[in-house]
């Protein structure tokens, strides 16, 4: 990592030449021990992820209260009723909301901390292991803490501001804010995960950069503005990748603060399909909201791949036979 | 990225579960008779996992053993919130326990109409006699039985009665105007009259059930159980009425997030002196103790307040029990169990311990607990009853029910709109 260019050499010269050489006897057993080494995984990936997704797409074209076998077909009843559904397009706010906030309070947070821990200052590694912490406790246990620390008459929060001369809030309860709270919550779980990953992109830009770039005369801000941040591209695209598919599947945290509650103010996706699956036996409807995740999640990714992330996944390509 | 593998696993393991035992039947290992010294092995599903329904339960199953030896009964305890999961996710492979727990109503009823549970009509129908109306109520259906009950409660106003003689009411409300006089004035005093659970949604609904019963009156909420039509005046009514007291705001601070149990939650409230009453169930006294400092002597307990030119009977009961029902390929050593648990020298042991409040005729006297015995007298003078709105009708109305009065409490919801979305679910529900 001393190297004025830390990327890999792409591919190419000599192992491809002796690839070429080889090819006629590895391609025939080359397969074979592939697809061996393949298939118990493969087998996995059918049985424990194709196989839900196919039969939740299934179900959802069903009326079906869980009970026996599906047999009420009624098409795509269950996707219209959903897109006329004020909860599942409340849903779709809260989702867009709370992904918003997470790119333009969340991750700027967390890349001004990574940046200033990469700093040598006093007791770095203190500050590092503090900041991550909340992220290694699981998110019941963040939603159980918090719904102590929300709470309206015994909870820290409101205990501080009291003692302060200030108003206690009503963090939890107030249909108009509350979404506010759950993302305060949200953000102080993973502020940690994203400082890690900044941190570990911040280490692998050379200090050469920095040097030359304040020896040409730039300052704190624009050495951060033109070497760090571009420099910190590819990492920056993978965390925000990460930050919006997880929100899209907000499920534990909101189901143990809220509910969803007050009012379905902060109700998500995959409370909605919670709720209507496990508490209201309507495992038809509950599954198309699931497929209707599902198909968000995959068009947010395929076409973040496509577009976003294609610079960096260039060179990291996996296709057999490559050869450039 | 935890909670959607948490979520997506649950899911598709219910509905692989579902989708692998649709064509599995009950295989047919179950003897199909228990006579002579055959022998018998049954499954006995219970939530009795806290004393003392945990040991009268093994004794029971000890005795029964032991006066046949041929039969072998697997007792089988699971905690009350993950019993759900677990009973739904064996009925989704069509098949039921031999012998399990319900709540009889609207989940007993998918499971009749999936053809899992056994019609008890005629082969319990020589004790049927013995219980009393109100506790068989949830497990008939179009005439027939298909559970008995082992237990029932009713749910009412449990009060701090300090805090009603400070705001200065001497006697419990027994109208509706008189009890928002009551809110008022305890509110005047500066104390939160009511604490209500809002986030859990339940405890909002029984106002709104009461007020329909009283409003509308039984008949009227049976009838719209099957036209699932809820949009009469007096459905309406009942909304206005529920409107009147919340317009009153007599609810703790921040009670839209509050839960029932938790250190601040409903029960706490009024356990720590905080908050004037609830509307609960007969367990309230138990909860209250258990989540706060308890209010001892100072706990009361007053029905429901009739409504003024209301059509329903001021007293008839609101509330719920536990029952067992029996699988429809079980042995008939299963239900022969049930019968023998269910004699009233034994069931009276599982009362007299307070575990249960009495379901058979006579049983009243067994009762020990203070507070049981004010709810069991109430029960027994009970003109009418009423199970739990979101257990007497189909989980998805149930729940619709929850959901509009907890709105119709939040302020977002019109008593007219809590109606119509209501029939709304019902009507696509019976589809």
């Amino acid at each position: 990592m001393t190297g004025p260019d830390a990327r890999p050499a792409p591919p190419g010269g000599r192992p491809a030449e002796r690839r070429g050489r080889r090819e006629g006897r590895r391609r025939g057993s080359g397969w074979i021990t592939a697809i061996l080494f393949v298939l118990p995984a493969l087998v996995l990936f059918t049985l424990l992820v194709l196989t839900p997704i196919l039969v939740a797409g299934y179900t959802s074209l069903h009326k079906w209260n869980g009970i026996g076998p599906p047999s009420d077909f009624i098409g795509l009843d269950n996707f219209t009723r959903l897109l006329n559904s004020d909860i599942f397009i409340g849903d779709l706010q809260n989702g867009g909301i709370l992904v918003v906030l997470s790119l333009v309070v969340q991750l700027p947070l967390s890349l001004g901390l990574a940046v200033m821990l990469n700093q040598r200052i006093r007791g770095r590694a203190l500050y590092r292991l503090l900041f991550f912490a909340p992220y290694m406790l699981s998110e019941a246990i963040t939603g159980v803490l918090f719904s102590l620390i929300l709470s309206p008459e015994a909870g820290l929060a409101n205990r501080l501001l009291t003692s302060w001369g200030l108003e206690p809030w009503s963090w939890l309860s107030e249909p108009d804010t509350v979404l506010f709270s759950i993302f305060l919550v949200i953000t102080w779980k993973y502020f940690g995960f994203h400082m890690i990953i900044y941190l570990a992109g911040l280490q692998g830009i050379p200090k050469e950069l920095h040097e030359a770039a304040r020896i040409d005369g730039a300052g704190g801000w624009k050495v951060f503005r033109h070497v760090t941040l571009p420099l910190l591209g590819p990492t920056i695209r993978v965390s925000v990748f990460l930050s919006v598919i997880g929100t899209i599947q907000l499920f534990d945290l909101v189901w143990i603060l809220t509910g969803g509650g007050p009012s379905h103010a902060s109700e998500t996706m995959a409370v909605s399909m919670f709720e209507y699956g496990f508490k209201r036996t309507q495992i038809g409807y509950s599954s198309a909201i699931s497929v209707a995740m599902f198909l968000i999640s995959l068009v947010f990714a395929l076409g973040y791949q496509r577009f976003v992330l294609r610079r960096d996944l260039e060179g990291a390509s996996t296709t057999m036979g490559d050869h450039r | 990225m935890l909670s959607r593998r948490g979520v997506v696993a649950l899911a598709a393991s219910v509905l692989l579960l579902g989708a692998c035992g649709t064509s599995a039947d009950n295989d047919g290992t179950q003897p199909g008779a228990s006579t002579g010294s055959e022998k018998v092995t049954f499954e006995f599903w219970n939530l009795a996992t806290a004393e003392p329904l945990k040991s009268f339960w093994a004794d029971r199953v000890k005795e029964y053993q032991a006066a046949h030896p041929n039969v072998t009964i697997k007792n089988i305890g699971i905690e009350n919130d993950s019993y759900k999961p677990k009973l739904a996710t064996l009925t989704q492979s069509g098949k039921a326990p031999d012998l399990y727990s319900t709540w009889g109503g609207g989940v007993l009823k998918q499971h009749i109409e999936a053809g899992l549970v056994k019609d008890l009509s005629s082969e319990a129908g020589d004790i049927l006699g013995n219980f009393t109306p109100a506790s068989l109520a949830a497990y008939q259906f179009d005439g027939k039985t298909y559970g008995l009950p082992t237990d029932i409660g009713m749910v009412g106003f449990w009060y701090n009665k300090s805090i009603f003689t400070k705001a200065g009411i001497s006697t419990p409300p027994a109208t509706w105007t008189e009890f928002l006089d009551a809110v008022k004035k305890i509110k005047a005093t500066g104390t939160t009259p009511i604490a209500l659970a809002g986030k859990a949604k339940w405890p909002g609904h029984y106002y709104w059930a009461y007020l329909a019963m009283r409003v509308a009156g039984l008949d009227a909420l049976s009838q719209a159980g099957t036209t699932n039509d809820f949009t009469g005046p007096d459905f309406v009514a009942a909304g206005q009425r529920l409107k009147e007291l919340v317009d009153l705001q007599p609810f703790q601070k921040g009670f839209l997030n509050a839960d029932y149990s938790t250190p601040d939650g409903q029960a706490a409230t009024v356990s720590n002196g905080k908050a004037a009453m609830e509307l609960m169930g007969q367990w309230a006294p138990s909860v209250q103790k258990d989540s706060g400092k308890g209010l001892g002597d100072d706990l009361g307990f007053f029905t429901f307040p009739s409504v003024d030119g209301g059509k329903g009977s001021a007293g008839d009961a609101f509330g719920g029990g536990g029952g067992l029902a029996v699988g429809v390929n079980a042995p008939p050593a299963a239900l022969d169990f049930l019968k023998f648990a269910l004699k009233q020298e034994n069931h009276s042991k599982a009362v007299a311990a307070g575990g249960v409040l009495p379901v058979l005729k006579g049983e009243e006297s067994a009762v020990t607990d203070p507070n049981i015995k004010v709810v069991s007298d109430a029960l027994s003078a009970a003109t009418g009853f009423q199970l739990y709105l979101d257990q007497a009708y189909p989980p998805a109305v149930g729940q619709e029910v929850n959901d509009a009065v907890a709105e119709l409490i939040a302020g977002k919801k019109t008593p007219e709109e809590v109606v119509k979305v209501i029939t709304e679910t019902a009507k696509s529900e019976s589809e």
